[in-house]
């Protein structure tokens, strides 16, 4: 019997995604995210009409990958640039796509102002908890106690301050409408991350104000562990400090 | 009573060798190859096909989109 025939397809690529191989390591979160992201807009058949705002970080060339129309941010600006986008195209899908250096330390303003305004734009933050690009430094969502290259002997909070969740903060402000926090690690949570991505990019044509999709991701060469070890320790370390859920959904 | 059967097809080439899929798969379909491809990663290949139920969990979780799945009642 022939089962590999396009009659019994359960599963392949999108092609809103482009054929390049893309430049992340190994096992990394930010391939699944950007995955699903194009998964999300080719079953809405938003394709024409979506913008991406890429960050700086790891995902700079995010807009390599995925099939649409995008800009690329200075670094934390991706908010502050997906304001005047949609402001100026209302009838797009805009998102900004951030890591936790990007979103939580340089853009911490742009992001929190955003959000406070109350854009009707989908914010895709990938926290891993370092500045993946550039080795591996400590982030402001780096945990208390966890190595990084800046933080040999761990991060101490006497000297560094308290990890800070961002996404938390954000749930506060009354111009976020949905804020969730996501994962890609299992079959299932990829499954749930994909539901929260639609919400948010169905949410942001509602003029309800903006949506914010925080995935615990794992940056597995920054943390020098296996992908897998990676997801193990993502699981039982991050999650502690940024458990899965939504945190508001109005 | 009716059973399923999967398949799926690597893309070799786009693989990294990561091994999310091998550790994702619930019927320990998938492994790593010995040999090599072109950019030096170890490739997912199924080792035991006809444990394949074709639920996709691999192809879900990875992340260079490299796994097609096929399945069929029989
Ligand atoms: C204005 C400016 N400051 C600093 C940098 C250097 N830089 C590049 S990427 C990066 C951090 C990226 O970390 P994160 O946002 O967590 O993304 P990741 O790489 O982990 O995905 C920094 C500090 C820069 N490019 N521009
Ligand atoms: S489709 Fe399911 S059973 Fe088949 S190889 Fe993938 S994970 Fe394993
Ligand atoms: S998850 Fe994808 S890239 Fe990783 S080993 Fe499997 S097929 Fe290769």
């Amino acid at each position: 019997m022939n089962i590999i025939d396009s009659a019994n397809l359960v599963y392949r690529k999108t092609p809103v995604m482009t054929d390049l191989t893309m430049h992340y390591c190994p096992g990394c979160s930010h391939g699944v995210v950007h995955k699903l992201v194009a998964e999300v807009i080719d079953e809405m058949d938003i394709q024409d009409k979506t913008i991406g705002i890429a960050p700086v970080g790891c995902a700079v060339f995010a807009y390599k990958y995925i099939d649409i129309d995008w800009q690329q941010a200075a670094h934390g600006r991706a908010p502050a640039l997906a304001t005047a986008v949609k402001r100026l195209l209302p009838d797009r899908y805009v998102f900004t796509y951030q890591g936790d250096g990007d979103l939580a330390a340089i853009g911490t303003a742009e992001t929190i102002h955003a959000c406070n305004r109350g854009e009707n734009i989908v914010i895709i933050f990938i926290n891993n908890g370092i500045y993946g690009m550039t080795g591996g430094q400590m982030a402001p969502t780096t945990l208390d106690g966890m190595k990084t290259a800046t933080s040999p002997s761990g991060r101490s909070v006497p000297l560094n301050g308290y990890p800070l969740d961002m996404t938390k903060l954000l749930a506060e402000l009354d111009g976020t409408c949905y804020v969730t926090r996501q994962s890609v690690h299992s079959l299932g949570a990829v499954r749930k991350t994909k539901k929260a991505l639609r919400k948010a990019f169905e949410n942001s044509m509602l003029e309800k104000g903006t949506s914010v999709i925080e995935v615990v991701s794992t940056c597995n060469s920054g943390w020098k562990m296996t992908p897998d070890e990676s997801n193990k320790w993502m699981v039982e370390n991050m999650f502690p400090k940024y458990p899965m859920g939504d945190l508001k959904d109005r | 009573m009716a059973k399923v059967k999967g398949a799926v097809v690597v893309d070799t080439e786009q693989c990294k060798g990561c091994d999310l899929c091998v550790v994702a798969c619930p019927s320990d379909v998938l492994s790593l190859s010995k040999e090599a491809n072109a950019k030096g990663y170890n490739y997912s290949f199924m080792s035991s096909p006809d444990d394949c139920v074709g639920c996709a969990a691999c192809a879900y979780v990875c992340p260079d989109a490299c796994i097609t799945v096929y399945k069929v009642k029989i």
